[in-house]
C-alpha cells in the first residue's frame, strides 16, 4: 500500500490539500478539528515536498502521468530541481503559518466563517502547488485560477471594510492577468498544437509563424507579470496585503508571488527558450528596467506609509524587483540569486507579516501611530520584527545577506556595476523604512492601544520565531539553499547560449 | 590554552556574560561583579596570546563556512593584537569607572547598559581578530547595532536624533560603500583573506584601485573621515563611559583599524605606493586633521570639543595608513594605542566633572581645578599625550608618523601634523590652566568634591597608562614594527 502511495507522491502533493478543502466545510461544526485537519494536510504536504526534492536531487527529473495518460496527451506532472525547490518553499511556509493560524484566525475571523477561511486557505495551497508541479501549460492556468479565486476570498475576509474593495480590485486585475495568460497559452497552442511544456519546448524551434509566437509570449509575460506584481502591474498588491487577515497576508505574501515568478521562469526558460526571449525579444532588458523601477519606487513609497502592512507590501514590490533583476541578467549566477531570493524573501516576509500579526493580535491596529511604544510592551513580537527586518535589509548572518551577495556578484560578473550600486541602494532605503518603525515602536510614548497590550500568546510567537530563526539559520548555513538554488539555476539555464 | 581557543573565548565570554548581567539586574553589586570578572578574564586571555604573536605565530580559527570559499575566520596578527589589547584593557578600566559614574549620576536602565556594553566589546574584539574582510564587516556591523541602544540610552528626543544619525551614517556608508567594496574585492580576487603583502596587489589597475580604496575609506564611517564625521559629535549624547570607551576606543578605533588593515593586508603597502591609489585620499585625511582641530577650538561643551579632537586624531591614523610607508604604518598602529589612552583619560575626566560638579561647559570650569586637583591633573597629562609631548606615550606615535611622512616623501603631512599639534595645545591646555588658575565666578564651587572613588581609580589607571607608554612602549612598538614586515 505504502509503495503504491510512494509512486503517486506527485499527485498526492496536490490531492492532499485539495481533498482537505471540502472536508473543512463538511466538518464545519468542529472548528478545532478543521484546524487540525489543515495542520495535518500542510505538514503532510511538506513531508511529500521534502521526499520529492530528495528524489530529484538523487535521481533527476520525475515525470508523472496524471491518471496514467501518457504525455503529451495526458496531463504530465514534471518535477525537476526548480519546482521541487519552489514546492518546498510553499509547503514550508504553509506548515509554519498553519499553527499560527489557530489563534490568529479565531481572533480575526467571525466564528461562522472560520471553516470557510480554512477551506479557502487549503484551496489556495492546492492552486499554488498545482501551478508549480504541473508540466502542462493549460493546467498552469487552471491552478492559477484556483489559487487566485481563493485568494480573493481570503483577502475579502479582513475585518477592515476596505478589505472588500481591495479584494475586488485584485479580482479585476487578477482576472485580466489570468485572461492574458490564457490568451498567451492559446497562441502557443495555435502554432504548435500541444499544451505539454516539454512538448512545446521541442516544437517551438520549428515554428515559422514567429509573430504569433512573439505575441503569445508578450501576453504571457504581461499576464504573469500582473500576478507577480511586476512594476507597474503591482497596484493590486499593497491594498490586498494591507487589509487581508494576518494569516492570509503572511501566507500569500510569502508564497503567491514566488509561484508566479516560478511560472515566469518556466515559460521563459523551458517553454519559449532563452534564445527567443533574450535574443529575438528584449525580455532581458525589459525585466531589468522594470526590476530597477520596481525596487526604487517600491522602497521609496514604503518609506512614507503609515500602515505597517502596507509598508511591507511596498517593500515586497521592491523585493520582487531584486528577483526580477537576477532573471533579467540571464546568467547562472543571476538565476541563482533569484532562486535564492525566492526562498529567502519567503522567510523574511513570512516572518515580518507574522510578527506584525502578533502586534495586531493585541492592538487591533497596524497603523504606526497606534503602535507607538509597542516594542517595550511586546518585546518578543517586536524583536522578531527587528531581526526579520535586518534580514530584509540584508545584514550579514541573515538570509537576506546571502541573496544580495549573489545578486551583486551577478551584476559585477556581467560588468553592470550600476546595478550593484542600486541593489545596495535598495538596502539603504530598507534601513530607513524599517528603522522608522523601530524608532516609533521602541521610543514612542505608548499609545492608548499599546499601553494595554501584553505579549502575544505562545501560539503566535513560536511559529513566528521559527521563521525568524530560519532567517538566521539560512543566513549562516547556506549549503542547502545555495546548493539547490544553483542546481535549479543550472537546470533552467541549460538552454542558455 | 592554545592562542586560537583563547581568541575564541575572548569573544565568546562577553557575549555569554550578557546573560548573567541581565539575570542579576536586580542586584547591582552582583551585576557589576560579573562585568568586572569577565573583563579581567578577557584581558588575561588576550594578554596570554601576546608572546605567541611576538614569536611570529599567527593563530587561526574558522568559525563558520558561510558560502563556498567564504568563511568567518579569526586570525591574530600584530595589528589586531594591539587593538585587542587596548580594547580589553580599557574595558576593564571603563567597567570600574562606570560603576562610579552610572551610580553617581543616577542613570536609568543600567542593566541594559552593561549588557549592551559587553556585546559591543565582543564585537570590537571580533573586528580585532578578523581574519578576512567578511568577518571584519560582520563584526563591524554588529558593533554598530550593539552600540545603538547605548547611544540612545537617555531616550530623549536629542538621543533619538543622535541615534538616527549614528546608525544612518554608519550603516549607510558601510552598506552603501564598504559592502560594495567587499563584493568588488571578492569579484576581482575570489577571496577576502587578509594576506601579507596584499591580496589585491597586481590584480587591479590604477584608477580602479583608487576608486576601490575610496569606497573602503569612506565606507568605514567609524573612521570619521570628513564628510562622514557627523555621527561622532552627535553620539556624545550617550553617557560618558560610552563616549569614553566606544567613541575614544572601540568604535572609532575599529574604523581606523579596518582602514589600516585594508591598506596593509588587502592592498599591500608596495602596491599602494606603486599605483599612487592612496595619494588623493591623503588630502581628505589632512583636511580632516586640520578642520577637526579648528572646529574643536570653537566648542564650549567639553565633550563636543573632545569629539572633534577625536575626529582630527583619527585622521592621523588614516593618514598614516594612506602614506603606505612602513614607518608611517608603525606610527599609525602605535597611535591606536596612544590616542586611546590619552583620549579615554580626557573623557573620564569630563565625566568626573559632570558627576561631581554637574558642569558640561568649559567656560563654567574656572577654578574647578582647586577643588578637583586629581581630575584636572589627569586631564593635563591626557592632553599632553594627545598633543604628543613627553612624558606621555603620544610622543612616540607622532614621532613615527612624522618619520613616515618623510619616508613617503609627503612633507605637507608633516607640516599638517605640526600645525595640528599647535592647535591641540590651543584647545586642550587652556582647560586645566583655567581650572587651576582662573578665579571662579560663583561661590558654591567650594562645596564640590572629587568624583566617586571608582572613577578616580579608573582615571588613575588610564593616566598611568599614558605615562607608562612613554617610558616603556616596547610591547606596542614591537607589535607595530612587525605589521609592515619588520620581522
Amino acid at each position: 500500500m505504502l509503495s503504491v502511495l510512494a509512486n503517486d507522491l506527485p499527485a498526492l502533493q496536490v490531492v492532499v490539500p485539495l481533498v482537505s478543502a471540502p472536508l473543512c466545510l463538511i466538518l464545519a461544526r468542529w472548528p478545532r478539528i478543521v484546524w487540525l485537519l489543515c495542520l495535518a494536510a500542510s505538514w503532510t504536504s511538506l513531508a511529500i515536498a521534502i521526499e520529492l526534492l530528495d528524489q530529484v536531487l538523487s535521481g533527476g527529473t520525475i515525470s508523472y502521468a496524471m491518471g496514467g495518460w501518457a504525455a503529451p496527451w495526458g496531463i504530465e506532472y514534471r518535477i525537476d530541481a526548480v519546482n521541487a525547490y519552489v514546492i518546498l518553499i510553499v509547503t514550508g511556509i504553509a506548515s509554519v503559518v498553519m499553527p499560527y493560524a489557530n489563534q490568529s484566525v479565531a481572533k480575526e475571523i467571525p466564528a461562522d466563517r472560520v471553516p470557510l477561511f480554512y477551506a479557502l486557505l487549503m484551496l489556495c495551497l492546492t492552486g499554488l502547488l498545482g501551478m508549480t508541479i504541473t508540466g502542462d501549460a493549460f493546467n498552469v492556468f487552471v491552478f492559477l485560477e484556483i489559487s487566485s479565486l481563493s485568494m480573493y476570498g481570503l483577502i475579502s475576509m479582513g475585518r477592515d471594510r476596505r478589505a472588500l474593495t481591495s479584494a475586488f480590485q485584485y479580482l479585476v486585475m487578477g482576472t485580466i492577468g489570468g485572461t492574458f495568460i490564457l490568451v498567451g497559452i492559446g497562441f502557443l497552442y495555435v502554432v504548435t498544437g500541444t499544451l505539454n511544456m516539454a512538448d512545446l519546448a521541442m516544437r517551438l524551434p520549428e515554428v515559422t509563424q514567429l509573430r504569433t509566437l512573439h505575441t503569445g509570449f508578450a501576453f504571457l509575460v504581461v499576464g504573469i507579470g500582473l500576478k507577480l506584481a511586476m512594476f507597474p502591474l503591482h497596484l493590486w498588491l499593497p491594498n490586498a496585503y494591507a487589509y487581508a487577515p494576518s494569516t492570509a497576508t503572511a501566507f500569500i505574501a510569502a508564497t503567491a508571488t514566488k509561484v508566479a515568478v516560478y511560472a515566469l521562469l518556466r515559460f521563459v526558460f523551458t517553454v519559449i527558450g532563452p534564445v527567443i526571449a533574450y535574443q529575438d525579444l528584449p525580455f532581458g532588458e525589459i525585466a531589468k528596467v522594470l526590476a530597477v523601477l520596481g525596487l526604487v519606487t517600491g522602497s521609496f513609497v514604503a518609506i512614507f506609509q503609515e500602515n505597517v502592512k502596507r509598508m511591507l507590501a511596498y517593500s515586497s514590490v521592491a523585493q520582487i524587483g531584486y528577483i526580477l533583476l537576477g532573471i533579467g541578467l540571464a546568467t547562472v549566477m543571476g538565476l541563482t540569486a533569484s532562486m535564492l531570493h525566492l526562498f529567502n524573501h519567503a522567510l523574511i516576509k513570512g516572518a515580518l507579516f507574522m510578527a506584525v500579526g502578533c502586534l495586531f493580535y493585541r492592538t487591533r491596529s497596524v497603523r504606526l501611530d497606534d503602535l507607538r511604544g509597542i516594542g517595550r510592551k511586546m518585546p518578543w513580537s517586536f524583536g522578531a520584527f527587528v531581526i526579520a527586518g535586518l534580514s530584509l535589509i540584508g545584514v550579514p548572518l541573515t538570509a537576506g545577506f546571502v541573496s544580495k551577495w549573489y545578486l551583486v556578484q551577478a551584476s559585477l560578473e556581467v560588468g553592470q556595476w550600476p546595478l550593484a550600486v542600486l541593489v545596495l541602494g535598495g538596502s539603504l532605503l530598507a534601513i530607513i523604512y524599517i528603522w522608522r518603525v523601530v524608532e516609533i515602536a521602541w521610543f514612542g510614548s505608548p499609545s492608548t492601544r499599546a499601553a494595554e497590550a501584553t505579549e502575544a500568546p505562545l501560539g503566535l510567537l513560536i511559529p513566528t520565531w521559527i521563521l525568524v530563526l530560519a532567517n538566521l539559520y539560512f543566513g549562516t548555513h547556506t549549503g542547502l539553499t545555495v546548493g539547490v538554488a544553483n542546481l535549479a539555476a543550472r537546470t533552467l539555464a541549460e538552454g542558455l547560449r | 590554552m592554545s592562542p586560537a581557543s583563547a581568541m575564541q573565548l575572548a569573544v565568546a565570554l562577553p557575549v555569554a556574560a550578557s546573560v548573567p548581567i541581565v539575570l542579576t539586574g536586580r542586584s547591582p553589586n552582583l551585576r557589576e561583579l560579573v562585568t568586572l570578572v569577565t573583563a579581567a578574564v578577557v584581558l588575561g586571555l588576550v594578554g596570554s596570546t601576546v608572546p605567541d604573536v611576538l614569536a611570529g605565530e599567527r593563530p587561526e580559527l574558522t568559525l563558520l563556512q558561510l558560502l563556498p570559499g567564504l568563511s568567518l575566520t579569526f586570525r591574530l596578527e600584530p595589528l589586531g593584537m594591539i587593538f585587542a589589547l587596548v580594547a580589553s584593557f580599557l574595558w576593564l578600566v571603563t567597567s570600574i569607572y562606570s560603576i562610579g559614574y552610572m551610580r553617581g549620576h543616577h542613570e536609568q536602565n543600567q542593566t541594559r547598559f552593561y549588557a549592551c556594553f559587553a556585546l559591543a566589546i565582543a564585537s570590537a574584539l571580533g573586528v580585532a581578530f578578523a581574519g578576512n574582510m567578511l568577518t571584519l564587516f560582520v563584526a563591524y556591523e554588529l558593533l554598530s547595532l550593539s552600540t545603538y541602544p547605548l547611544v540612545t540610552h537617555a531616550g530623549t528626543d536629542e538621543a533619538k536624533r543622535a541615534g538616527r544619525l549614528y546608525l544612518g551614517i554608519l550603516m549607510g556608508t558601510s552598506i552603501g560603500f564598504m559592502l560594495l567594496a567587499v563584493m568588488w574585492t571578492w569579484h576581482i580576487t575570489g577571496s577576502l583573506d587578509f594576506r601579507e603583502g596584499g591580496l589585491l596587489a597586481g590584480q587591479i589597475e590604477g584608477p580602479a584601485a583608487a576608486a576601490l580604496l575610496a569606497l573602503y575609506v569612506f565606507g568605514i564611517g567609524k573612521a570619521a573621515v570628513m564628510p562622514f564625521h557627523r555621527w561622532l559629535p552627535a553620539a556624545m549624547v550617550a553617557p560618558t563611559p560610552v563616549s569614553a570607551l566606544l567613541h575614544a576606543v572601540a568604535v572609532v578605533k575599529s574604523g581606523v583599524f579596518a582602514i589600516l588593515k585594508i591598506c596593509v593586508y588587502l592592498f599591500g603597502l608596495d602596491f599602494l605606493t606603486s599605483t599612487g591609489a592612496s595619494d588623493w585620499l591623503l588630502y581628505f585625511a589632512g583636511a580632516t586633521i586640520l578642520i577637526g582641530s579648528l572646529i574643536a577650538m570653537r566648542q564650549d561643551n567639553l565633550k563636543a570639543r573632545l569629539a572633534y579632537s577625536t575626529i582630527s586624531q583619527l585622521s592621523y591614523i588614516v593618514a598614516g595608513a594612506l602614506l603606505a610607508s612602513s614607518l608611517a604604518t608603525t606610527g599609525a598602529a602605535m597611535h591606536i594605542a596612544m590616542h586611546a589612552f590619552g583620549k579615554i583619560t580626557l573623557f573620564f575626566c569630563a565625566g568626573a566633572i559632570l558627576v561631581a560638579a554637574h558642569k558640561t561647559e568649559i567656560s563654567q570650569m574656572d577654578g574647578l581645578g582647586r577643588v578637583m586637583p586629581l581630575t584636572f591633573s589627569a586631564f593635563f597629562i591626557g592632553s599632553l599625550s594627545i598633543i604628543g609631548l613627553p612624558p606621555t606615550g603620544g610622543t612616540w606615535s607622532k614621532f613615527y608618523l612624522a618619520l613616515g611622512s618623510l619616508e613617503a616623501g609627503q612633507m605637507w603631512i608633516l607640516v599638517t601634523l605640526m600645525i595640528s599639534s599647535v592647535l591641540n595645545i590651543a584647545y586642550l591646555l587652556p582647560i586645566p590652566i583655567r581650572a587651576f588658575f582662573a578665579v571662579s565666578a560663583d561661590s558654591e564651587s567650594q562645596a564640590i568634591k572629587e568624583a566617586p572613588l571608582p572613577c578616580l581609580i579608573a582615571i588613575g589607571a588610564s593616566t598611568a597608562g599614558c605615562l607608562y607608554l612613554f617610558f616603556d612602549p616596547s610591547v606596542v612598538y614591537e607589535l607595530a614594527r612587525r605589521i609592515a614586515g619588520g620581522g
